[in-house]
């Protein structure tokens, strides 16, 4: 399999500085395209490429930037090019390695997206936490205003970018892109409503797109290699490859670069090794800690966004969460309650008051206290709160699904734990 | 008009309206929270979900945010789908997870909003078992309570403090379902406007803590229609009374002036009438002084008596009558007393013998306006005419703490930029997020130059200082720009004035603002010389002009002001002074001339007359000096019409009976007329006669008769009430007294009654002053009493403006003024006194209530940075301000600006009658001063918040 995010990322990786990124092939895509590509090229061979966001909705790429007023149509002033950097779903750790040890690969697809959209300021809002990744993009921003590749006339061709990394104050809410906006306009992190989209009035009230890490990772190979190249590395309906990754209690729990439509079996027994010994695979979160169980029955899927999704989850992020037959899934469960509901913004009813109730209702049960009676609690908050419309954004419906899938699935144990007065996993553990 | 379709029936609604408000204004009870009918949807409470289908043939149907889906022709909504309701019952179960339940210890108990939501969504039976969260709450100053327990995060609070009224110091903090609201530490909230909170708060968060003081539900409160006296803005009250009482003021919707919102000094300022200084019986100076006479100074040496109504009428009947006849009588109105009873005191004693009652410097200046304002033809505009203005010019005025609730209205005004981007970026007004994410910090621009800080700088375009003088210079300028003349002199090559007349130039609505508190005419004439020039260019201009007293305006109109050039300073108390020794008998009406004049010439005024009468509310220094007083009743306890600076003229009702021997001013002056026999007046007997009167006295009062329905008037036969229909306790309130209860007072001048019978609905606005409909107990049933949301109450708006300068078409030619002035070349060492007007401790009674006293705090000479570094003098350290025969200590306050020469001082305080505006003084810093407070630390001495 050909490698493309990772190709400068070994085994024992070093981080790739420019001297090294520019040895194997690196800002070719750049050169190409302030040698002769218009803006509008640049979107075609994007948009071509079908591209979908990687943070998690799989949104296609090309489409989001078209909405972006352009040229004549657009009124004066800026427009922003944002990386979302703020990696915080549970389970997700792909965009911190792609970050860390390749951040010219970044720089290099933000600076060729800033130019399809025709932003003259990008920025890196990146998880506070990510400090190794914050300095090497840093350190990179600097290498590239010296070679030339960022400021006033990028490689001679007229064009001006600017680049900056922004550290966030840390939410999990800062990972919705308006909700972001918000954060780096030093304002509280509540995600807007839409309309307006980000693409008309985003950062300041001007026109701005926010990708996530690995999708503008991808940039600068597709315009470098072209839309058909990027098509035919993907095994399934989707174009491309993927950072896929899997934790819990497998053998070799990871992150690795595969093809689009790589089948979940494969990237959980050949890459991740299978389970731990003595320990069968009870169900899996297929793309991070805001997206719906599937189980052994799903293992044959690949990792397709509308394959996903019409099994009932969806891709999110690519990286799964393992649940083995010894964790309890109601604590499994709660866990992520509790941290969705510390990570709510505050700002609508549905998921400021519903997200913690959950959780209450879910430590209940976990403790041997619930009643028959909680389960339609826990159904009715599904309802309420995890239909898309009924919140202000998305982070509610997100924490649902675990839930609801759960309670789909593993019904039985949760109902053992109400019967039985207690945890049947802790009872077995002697915990 | 487009059609949608509720529940299968057809619904006509407005173009660009959201789903919310067309139900709104249908009649239909949607539930809401957070969305403000002045600030518009944020989509934060969930509350207004309604269904929404696709087509005819959907019966799904989806949830949707009423406040945030626009209206659409053919769009089909359910409000009663199971599904609905129960997503609106969900709401408010969640939002109840936390809230303690708290509602019989709560003020806003009876006329709360998520009370009232709780009912219609019939959510009732509590699900959740886990422990509530709890807050800590904060001391927000003396006028605003905090109890956080009982938030449901609704965020109108930070929006309306905020972004509607730009305060600085309240917040959203936290996250979560910990998301709290309060001050970054505890304190006194700065906002001008804070009492707002109170009704904008859904539930008991904020609440009114003078009320809580002195507790009473909202049923409880015997209400009237009413007018703020605060200031000559005029903005429509409610006061409620109970036990004798002023319990609380809270905003009548008046859809031109006020809205929605009132400043703190109308809302929590009118505590002095339940003042132990109220005078209550009519009082005469020792019979000594009858027998001795002359032994009398200024003093008020001797002591008073109280004597009965019918002695006092005789003692001063008598006074008159013998002065009438020697023609040694003279008369002294009040820029705060009622039209009617300024009118009658004229009438007793004859218009050469009457005084109006401003001191010359405001006489001349007031005067001046007046007329103006009567034959312009720029627009004198409503405040809500000046939020559609589009650039604004103040000059000389800080308008927050001059005619505060306009200034609410200007900071609407500026935002009239990020309400033409939405057009662009086609976004409804009412998407209130996402406008001001579009217009960031972009506003309509507006220009303020002034001789100091004022509190709109924060969203001014340009802020320039100047000496009083050089105000009116760059007025002139900026006029003679727009006329296309050149400039010479000074300001000549002073881009700040071609910015000025480029940006009024180039405006659809440009607003001038001016006013007398700078007690300069050259300021005012100069804002008259831009508002022609550009009227002159064919664009319709708006000119308003800030009046001191709610009333300035009426009594102005009282003098032949036509005629003002001869008689320029000729009727103040002033010159009154001068020829005091003359008179036998002054008639002085609700009005301290010790606030207005010098010492020397009070002394000369008081001390001159012979036999002094005067009426007032409060024990003050002109009541000392008098022989013989009468309790006036307040604004809350008497018929009157006050015409404010927008010309105006409204009515106030009582809203409870005076107690003891209290009575109207114009009660007493018609029943010293009957006493004296008064040949035109005596014929007269009630309040609308006394209207009808004034009414014919003048073509400029013609439009009196109709400013409020007349005594006569019967809502569907019935008088309106007072009291609610849910009145209670009417035995038990006064059963330690008697256990009888007696008949309730019969409310012989007004179509209203001292009572819950009669009939509260359909009321003319004028008469409406309690909103209440089924279901809705809290101030948001005003929304059942507008035509649309904001828009008119059902009747029309309250108030009948005299005359409308936009129907004439002549045009007022500025008097010519002296050309451009040199700038300040002053006596090296030598200050101006500018004056700093302060909405807590400048007007002459709210103060007197003792929260407002509290905030308005000591009195002050305010000064630049420079002055202060020179003088050696940080804020809170004493400075000597001395003039040519006297000196005083005043506390230093720091401004961020002001003009060159210049040193500003606290109006309105006692210590600093002694300062005359535009005085010349000398600084020193005073090494004995105590400081009141510990030393600060530096961030804190940033001058902010003066």
């Amino acid at each position: 399999m050909e490698k493309v995010l990772t190709r400068n990322i070994a085994d024992d990786p070093v981080p790739t500085d420019m001297a090294a990124y520019e040895a194997n092939g690196g800002y070719q895509g750049l050169k190409k395209a302030m040698a002769g590509m218009s803006s509008a090229d640049c979107l075609k061979v994007i948009s071509d490429s079908n591209l979908r966001g990687r943070g998690g909705a799989g949104f296609p790429t090309g489409m989001k930037w078209s909405f972006v007023p352009m040229g004549e149509k657009c009124t004066p002033g800026h427009k922003y090019l944002i990386c979302n950097a703020d990696e915080m779903e549970p389970g997700t750790f792909k965009d911190r390695l792609l970050m860390e040890y390749d951040p010219h690969q970044l720089i290099e697809g933000m600076i060729l997206s800033a130019y399809t959209i025709e932003a003259d300021i990008a920025y890196v809002f990146i998880r506070g936490e990510y400090l190794v990744a914050i300095q090497r993009l840093r350190d990179a921003i600097a290498e590239c205003y010296e070679k030339g590749y960022l400021g006033d006339n990028i490689l001679g061709s007229g064009y001006k970018l600017d680049m900056y990394v922004h550290p966030s104050a840390g939410r999990y809410i800062c990972g919705e892109e308006t909700a972001l906006i918000n954060a780096l306009e030093g304002k509280r992190a509540n995600p807007r409503a839409k309309p307006p989209f980000p693409q008309v009035s985003g950062l300041w009230g001007r026109p701005t797109i926010v990708n996530n890490v690995e999708t503008l990772c991808n940039i600068s190979h597709i315009v470098d290699k072209g839309a058909d190249w990027f098509m035919s590395l993907g095994r399934g309906e989707d174009a491309g490859t993927k950072m896929f990754g899997a934790s819990g209690k497998v053998k070799n729990p990871g992150c690795w670069e595969l093809p689009m439509g790589t089948p979940i079996r494969e990237i959980l027994e050949d890459h991740a090794g299978g389970m731990q010994d003595g320990l069968e695979l009870k169900g899996f979160l297929p793309g991070g800690g805001s997206t719906d169980f599937l189980t052994p029955d799903h293992l044959d899927l690949a990792m397709d966004y509308n394959v996903i999704g019409k099994a009932g989850s969806r891709m999110g992020t690519g990286t799964m969460i393992i649940l083995d037959d010894q964790t309890c899934p109601v604590g499994m469960t709660l866990n992520l309650i509790k941290f969705f509901a510390h990570e709510s913004c505050g700002f609508c009813t549905p998921c400021r008051e519903g997200l913690p109730w959950t959780r209450e209702v879910l430590k209940k049960i976990e403790m041997g206290n619930g009643v028959p009676e909680d389960i339609d609690t826990l159904i009715h908050q599904t309802k309420y709160i995890g239909a898309m419309g009924n919140t202000h954004c998305a982070l509610a419906p997100g924490a649902m699904e675990p839930l609801q899938s759960a309670l789909k699935y593993f019904r039985d144990d949760f109902d053992r734990h109400i019967s039985g007065g207690c945890c049947p996993y802790h009872k077995g553990t002697g915990a | 008009m487009p059609t949608i379709f509720v529940d299968g029936q057809e619904l006509e609604v407005k173009n660009g309206e959201n789903i919310l408000e067309a139900f709104l204004n249908a009649g239909l009870d949607l539930p809401y929270f957070c969305w403000h009918p002045a600030m518009g949807s944020i989509g934060s409470c969930r509350q207004c979900a309604v269904l929404q289908y696709q087509n005819e043939e959907d019966t799904v149907g989806k949830i949707v945010m009423g406040c945030m889906t626009p209206v659409a022709d053919g769009a089909r909504f359910s409000l009663n789908a199971e599904k609905a309701s129960e997503f609106r019952g969900a709401i408010v179960e969640s939002l109840m997870l936390n809230h303690p339940h708290d509602c019989p210890v709560c003020g806003e108990g009876g006329e709360c909003h998520l009370q009232d939501m709780t009912v219609m969504v019939g959510h009732r039976d509590r699900r959740y078992e886990g422990p509530k969260n709890t807050h800590r709450n904060q001391y927000l100053g003396p006028l605003i309570n905090h109890e956080m327990n009982r938030c449901i995060t609704c965020y109108r609070c930070v929006r309306y403090y905020r972004d509607y009224a730009g305060g600085t110091d309240l917040s959203a903090q936290a996250s979560h379902d910990h998301t709290y609201f309060g001050r970054h530490q505890e304190g006194t909230l700065q906002s001008e406007f804070s009492g707002n909170l109170v009704e904008v708060c859904p539930t008991g968060v904020f609440t009114d803590k003078p009320l809580l003081k002195q507790y009473s539900r909202k049923w409880d409160l015997q209400t009237a229609p009413s007018i703020c006296t605060g200031c000559a803005v005029g903005c429509n009250i409610s006061p409620g009374e109970r036990y004798g009482k002023i319990k609380r003021i809270q905003n009548r919707y008046n859809h031109e002036v006020n809205g929605y919102f009132l400043c703190d000094r109308g809302r929590f300022g009118s505590g002095y009438i339940n003042s132990d200084e109220r005078l209550n019986f009519v009082a005469l100076r020792d019979a000594r002084k009858q027998v001795e006479g002359s032994d009398k100074n200024a003093d008020g040496e001797g002591t008073f008596s109280a004597i009965g109504t019918q002695q006092g009428l005789e003692c001063g009947g008598a006074w008159i009558k013998d002065a009438l006849k020697s023609g040694k009588v003279a008369a002294i109105g009040s820029p705060r007393a009622s039209l009617e009873s300024n009118f009658l005191l004229r009438e007793l004693v004859g218009r050469e013998n009457f005084t109006l009652g401003f001191s010359a410097s405001e006489e001349t200046v007031i005067k001046r306006i007046v007329n103006i304002l009567r034959s312009m033809s720029a627009t004198n505009p409503s405040i809500k005419e000046m939020e559609s203005a589009d650039a604004i010019l103040i000059l000389g005025e800080d308008v927050t703490n001059t005619a505060p609730r306009v200034a609410l209205g200007l900071r609407q005004s500026v935002r009239n930029k990020a309400l033409e981007l939405a057009d662009q970026a086609r976004l409804f007004h009412w998407q209130d997020a996402a406008v001001r994410n579009l217009a960031q910090d972009q506003r309509s621009p507006m220009v303020i130059v002034s001789a100091s800080d004022t509190r709109l700088d924060d969203v001014a375009s340009e802020l320039v200082s100047l000496a009083p003088d050089n105000i009116a210079a760059f007025g002139r300028a900026v006029a003679q720009i727009i006329k296309g003349e050149t400039l010479s002199g000074p300001l000549a090559d002073d881009d700040r004035v071609k910015h000025a007349a480029a940006m009024l130039t180039a405006a659809k609505n440009p607003l001038i603002i001016s006013g007398s508190s700078m007690l300069h005419s050259g300021i005012v004439e100069s804002a008259l010389g831009v508002a022609e020039a550009l009227q002159a260019n064919e664009t319709k201009t708006m000119l308003s002009y800030c009046l001191p007293e709610a009333n300035s305006f009426g009594l102005a109109l009282l003098e032949d002001v036509a005629d003002e050039g001869s008689l320029e300073g000729d009727l103040s108390i002033e010159h009154l002074a001068e020829k005091a020794v003359d008179i036998d008998t002054l008639i002085i009406l609700e009005n301290d001339l010790h606030r207005r004049m010098s010492t020397e010439q009070y002394q000369k005024l008081v001390g001159g007359a012979s036999n002094i009468i005067a009426l007032d509310v409060l024990e003050n220094a002109t009541l000392d000096a008098a022989d013989l007083v009468f309790p006036s009743a307040s604004y809350a306890e008497s018929e009157g019409t006050l015409i404010s600076s927008e010309g105006r003229a409204q009515r106030h009702y009582p809203v409870f009976n005076p107690a003891d021997d209290r009575m109207a001013s114009w009660e007493w002056l018609l029943a010293l007329a009957k006493t004296v026999k008064h040949q035109t007046l005596s014929t007269l007997k009630t309040f609308d006669e006394v209207v009808e009167a004034c009414a014919q006295s003048d073509e400029l009062f013609a439009g009196l008769s109709a400013v409020a329905p007349d005594h006569g008037y019967r809502n569907h036969g019935l008088k309106v009430p007072r009291q609610t229909h849910r009145y209670s306790g009417r035995t038990a309130m006064r059963a330690d007294i008697s256990v009888h209860e007696p008949q309730q007072p019969i409310d012989e001048e007004s179509p209203l009654a001292f009572s819950m019978e009669g009939l509260s609905r359909d009321e003319p606005a004028a008469l409406k002053s309690f909103y209440w409909s089924p279901g809705w107990n809290s101030n948001q049933a005003v929304q059942k009493f507008q035509d649309e949301v904001s828009g008119p109450l059902h009747g029309g708006s309250n108030g009948v403006r005299l005359f409308d300068p936009r129907e004439q078409s002549h045009q007022t030619q500025s008097k010519s003024v002296v050309a451009d002035d040199p700038g300040h070349d002053l006596e090296k060492g030598k200050w101006q006194l500018i004056p700093i007007h302060k909405v807590h401790g400048s007007d002459e009674l709210s103060v007197r209530t003792s929260e407002i006293c509290e905030l308005a705090g000591e009195p002050f000479v305010a000064l630049g940075k420079v002055v202060a570094e020179k003088l050696g003098v940080r804020q809170g350290d004493g400075v000597l301000v001395s003039s040519d025969d006297s000196s005083l200590a005043l506390e230093v306050r720091l401004l961020n600006r002001v003009a060159k020469n210049c040193v500003g001082f606290s109006v309105g305080f006692e210590k600093t009658f002694s300062l005359q505006q535009g005085e010349l003084v000398s600084l020193q810093k005073d090494e004995n001063w105590q400081r009141s407070k510990p030393d600060m630390i530096a961030s804190d001495s940033g001058g902010r918040n003066v």
